[in-house]
């Protein structure tokens, strides 16, 4: 087994006692996946993902990345390899400038400036925002935010990426630049999204939940053209399809 | 725009200023912070009818609104609250303090001398600690803080304080807008939904607050934040600012140079 997974045996998971949200998750993700994480809203899909970053550590079953279990003493090791895309980009980005947020990451890891800045540099260059470097995060449309979100973890070269819904706000052309980003990304990544052309495009695996659990796990293609299926879980057709249909 | 609209504008748009590229805000943020220390203190420790040596005071910020090219007047209507309240401080003294005082041979009223130094003390103050915050980011301050040993808690509250107050006033924004556009036709908000809006407004900044702090989290933030970068490290013109400064304020507060000056123009001319 290569060293980048993550794995999920059993999870279950609630805010209140006796009101689960997540009921019995079980998941592999192996170090070169795409995975496509689709489902109604509120059936738990950020919920999931915040719970492989331990963002919520209170659930029963285990959750392991690389092989580390997400428990309140790994944390840190743990959120070390993986970039997280929050899905409202005012609260991923909290400082003055782009070059400063994207800069956190690498400083709080103690690198030494000229490294932040080579990896500040490579992050910008890989979302195509140099122009953004020292423009102010109040000033930004929702789309450049976005970019500058998906930087901000890129700085950090984590082996995963979770993203939560990654389309909201992008215009046509910066939702073509964010596919070509997601592709370009090698390892392990997981993006929740109710945005199924995005899915289509960029994952070849997908994870389909309703009300808490998984009820299909396969190949992307299979799974977005069954209508059938789409339908009975709250969903529908990505916009390609129906109109190929 | 809004009030809140513009309160929030007026932080960003000191955020901008401290993030010009201008030779007084590469200086670094600890010699600053000293500087304006040293020179507030300085500036209150000036007895209360000493208005000469006071004025003589004005130099260091002339000189750093020159320096910095920061718009004097944009300031002054920036701190139109603060001012009007240092001015009223001392808008009592004149009934209070009845005596006169002769200064150079001319008799003055002891009460409105101490007023104008009151006013003087208030005003220098505000602009050099406003010259502070308006070309140093509210990161390296913590930063210079630190340098001193303030304790981490403090210096992470102080710093959390700052940028939670936009989040803060964001979501009022928000609610306030959203309440206008379904009540045209009142002023303000009906003190009925008071209470409603004033819960919202609470546990909805404790869900931004909490997701700003979580993505911190996400991202190596172990409860200091690293502001360590090669600006900040001590330089030559660094030490000379600090020592140029220091030197002038203890020079300004030692010697009556607005009295030397005029004397030695009355000399002149004589």
């Amino acid at each position: 087994m290569s060293h980048i997974h993550i794995d999920v045996e059993q999870v279950s998971f609630g805010y209140e006692k006796g009101r689960p949200i997540l009921k019995d998750l079980s998941f592999h993700g192996a170090e070169t996946d795409s995975i496509g994480l689709i489902g109604a809203n509120g059936v738990g899909k950020s919920t999931f993902l915040k719970l492989l970053v331990g963002l919520n550590t209170e659930f029963e079953g285990s959750i392991r990345v690389e092989d580390i279990p997400v428990e309140k003493e790994t944390l840190a090791q743990i959120r070390s390899k993986i970039g997280y895309v929050f899905q409202d980009s005012d609260s991923q980005l909290f400082l003055t400038t782009a070059y400063e947020d994207i800069a956190f990451a690498p400083r709080n890891y103690g690198l030494p400036e000229a490294e932040v800045d080579r990896r500040v540099e490579q992050a910008l260059r890989l979302t195509g925002i140099e122009h953004l470097k020292e423009k102010q995060i109040y000033k930004m449309s929702g789309g450049e935010k976005k970019l500058v979100s998906i930087a901000t973890i890129l700085s950090m070269t984590p082996d995963i990426i979770l993203m939560d819904e990654p389309s909201i706000a992008l215009d046509p052309r910066n939702r073509r630049n964010l596919i070509r980003i997601l592709n370009s990304f090698e390892h392990l990544k997981i993006i929740a999204s109710h945005d199924l052309d995005l899915i289509l495009d960029t994952c070849r695996r997908t994870v389909l939940m309703t009300d808490g659990r998984i009820v299909c796990d396969g190949p992307t293609e299979e799974i977005l053209n069954d209508k059938e299926l789409l339908e009975e879980n709250g969903l529908e057709l990505p916009l390609s399809l129906q109109r190929i249909r | 725009m809004s009030k809140i609209g513009n309160a929030i504008y007026e932080i960003h748009h000191i955020d901008a200023l401290t993030s010009r590229d201008q030779w007084v805000n590469r200086i670094h943020p600890l010699v600053k912070f000293v500087v304006t220390v040293f020179y507030i203190v300085t500036v209150v420790s000036f007895h209360k009818y000493d208005v000469a040596g006071l004025i003589a005071m004005s130099v260091y910020p002339i000189a750093v609104f020159m320096l910095s090219e920061l718009s004097f007047w944009d300031s002054v209507k920036r701190l139109r609250i603060v001012l009007p309240l240092v001015c009223l401080v001392g808008i009592a003294n004149p009934f209070l303090d009845k005596q006169d005082v002769i200064i150079a041979g001319i008799r003055f009223s002891a009460g409105v001398l101490s007023m104008v130094t009151l006013i003087l003390k208030g005003v220098f103050s505000v602009l050099a600690s406003y010259l502070l915050i308006a070309t140093t980011s509210v990161e390296k301050l913590c930063y210079a803080l630190r340098l001193l040993h303030v304790p981490r808690a403090m210096v992470t509250q102080f710093m959390l304080t700052y940028r939670y107050i936009t989040v803060l006033l964001e979501e009022v924004n928000r609610i306030t807008q959203a309440y206008s556009l379904r009540a045209p036709n009142q002023k303000g908000v009906h003190f009925k939904v008071w209470g409603s809006l004033a819960g919202q407004l609470l546990l909805r900044s404790m869900d931004r607050a909490n997701e700003v702090y979580e993505s911190m989290l996400l991202r190596g933030y172990q409860g200091e934040y690293r502001y360590l970068g090669e600006t900040t490290a001590f330089r030559m013109p660094d030490l000379m600012w600090l020592l140029l400064w220091l030197g002038m304020i203890v020079l300004f507060r030692l010697c009556p140079v607005v009295l030397l000056a005029g004397n030695l123009i009355g000399g002149i001319f004589a």
